[in-house]
């Protein structure tokens, strides 16, 4: 199904984005658009290249062809404004181990030149439920407490444009229901999300966008429609088909 | 331009912070120079080659290798939970992050070579003293050369397999000038020759200095970019 775009002024677009790594073809052109307030779960299996999918829209990693839009603007990966509306939350937690909660997202919020940093780094330890660990040190944190870190991290800033690679991984419930009222809220303030996830439920829970991405492409994009059981089916017949 | 300063300073600061939390490589690199130090002091013959001959290039040479403990670590900071990626979403530029790791590097390697010169006069007898100001200068701008350098092979051999090994390999073809220059005007200065008779010398410091970190700076962004 072909990935329609969105609107000339789109708050996220992507148009013919393609993207190798040596022989590997890890996006072989996508496209889509998003409104503000829109969230896209994109699921697949893996390699399908939905991280390199989001490294790009975060301006860590330059696209050999295509383009990113932001509010109808080509994203400028030097550009500071631009970086400023771009939110990641990746794999890995991109926090210093040898740095307290506190630490850590002070030092952020002084490369983001955010003000009245003690307060904010508060507010968004306590948003996370790591207000009472805010003096210790990340490394000697759980793996859920470091990803509910990473989240604190990546919306110090607030972000009009969230990214989210696989959110939920490694979180208990608690942790996870934590995340899910956070991004709920997101939400609700009408922020724009990508979130990649093998986790079809959840994805659905949270998106009003759906693509499936199989092998560099989109192989379905759009609305979210049908249940769980016909999302399920069809991301089946999609891995199968072009896996 | 004040923005540059303040991400480069918050840069260099946590660094700072994070090395003497752990001291992990501070104390490498003093526990390597006195090692180099006391092997050579009595490794020498006294008898054969005074002090004075020597010394230069056993100094330079112990400076040279405890520094790139320090530069090794310098964005094997970053690699760590891909922390750099931290450092590239968020909006400061790549010249920031770049002055913040040499201000951290030469703070490092500025205390090393601190307490490593003291250790240095001890092991080797060489009055330092009577020549401590142009002596200072000469440390503190090969030091600014090689670091500079330093930092920006650091960032290219983080990502590779070998990355310890990898920047020495990189890093000392281009300390053959500073390091020369440094050599030749401790050597003088030892001797108790005139400064003036180093000027040339000097002036191939300080052109080295401006043309690489002017280089450095403008190369940093495309070893880091994917």
């Amino acid at each position: 199904m072909p990935a329609p775009l969105g609107g000339g002024r789109a708050a996220l677009a992507v148009r013919g984005l393609e993207r190798s790594f040596g022989h590997v073809r890890a996006l072989r052109g996508i496209d889509f658009g998003l409104d503000a307030g829109d969230s896209l779960a994109v699921f697949g299996p893996n390699g399908a290249g939905k991280t390199t999918l989001l490294r790009i829209l975060a301006g860590l990693l330059r696209p050999h062809k295509g383009e990113v839009l932001l509010d109808g603007a080509p994203l400028e990966r030097t550009d500071a404004a631009h970086r400023r509306r771009v939110g990641l939350i990746a794999h890995y937690s991109l926090l210093y181990d040898g740095l307290t909660a506190a630490e850590n997202l002070a030092f952020y919020a002084r490369l983001y030149g955010l003000r009245d940093r003690e307060a904010l780094v508060t507010r968004a330890l306590e948003s996370v439920g790591l207000a009472d660990r805010a003096g210790d040190a990340v490394g000697t944190f759980s793996r859920g407490m470091v990803q509910r870190m990473a989240i604190a991290r990546a919306l110090l800033h607030e972000p009009r444009i969230v990214l989210l690679d696989e959110p939920f991984s490694g979180l208990d419930q608690r942790a996870a229901a934590t995340l899910r009222d956070l991004l709920m809220r997101l939400r609700a303030e009408r922020r724009t999300m990508v979130l990649v996830t093998h986790n079809i439920d959840e994805g659905l829970e949270l998106a009003t966008h759906v693509a499936i991405q199989v092998a560099g492409r989109f192989a379905e994009f759009g609305p979210v429609a049908g249940d769980l059981a016909a999302y399920r089916a069809r991301y089946a017949e999609a891995t199968a088909s072009r896996g | 331009m004040v923005d540059l300063l303040r991400a480069a300073w918050a840069i260099a600061a946590k660094d700072v912070l994070l090395e003497f939390r752990s001291r992990t490589a501070f104390v490498s690199a003093l526990v390597f120079t006195a090692l180099v130090l006391a092997i050579f002091n009595f490794a020498r013959d006294p008898t054969a080659v005074s002090a004075v001959d020597l010394a230069p290039g056993i100094l330079w040479i112990t400076f040279t290798f405890a520094a790139m403990l320090g530069l090794n670590r310098a964005f094997g900071l970053e690699r760590e939970n891909r922390a750099l990626d931290g450092l590239l979403l968020s909006p400061v530029s790549r010249t920031a992050i770049y002055l913040g790791k040499v201000l951290a590097n030469l703070v490092f390697v500025g205390s090393v070579e601190a307490i490593a010169l003291p250790l240095f006069a001890l092991f080797f007898n060489v009055p330092i003293l009577p020549v401590l100001g142009p002596l200072v200068l000469v440390i503190a701008l090969a030091t600014v050369g090689f670091v500079a350098v330093g930092t920006l092979m650091s960032s290219m051999a983080v990502n590779t397999r070998l990355a310890e090994l990898m920047l020495p390999v990189l890093l000392l073809p281009f300390l053959v000038p500073p390091v020369t220059s440094a050599v030749q005007m401790t050597a003088r200065l030892f001797a108790g020759r005139p400064f003036s008779e180093v000027s040339a010398w000097l002036r191939l410091l300080v052109g080295y200095d401006i043309i690489f970190v002017a280089a450095c700076i403008l190369l940093f962004e495309s070893t880091i970019e994917e």
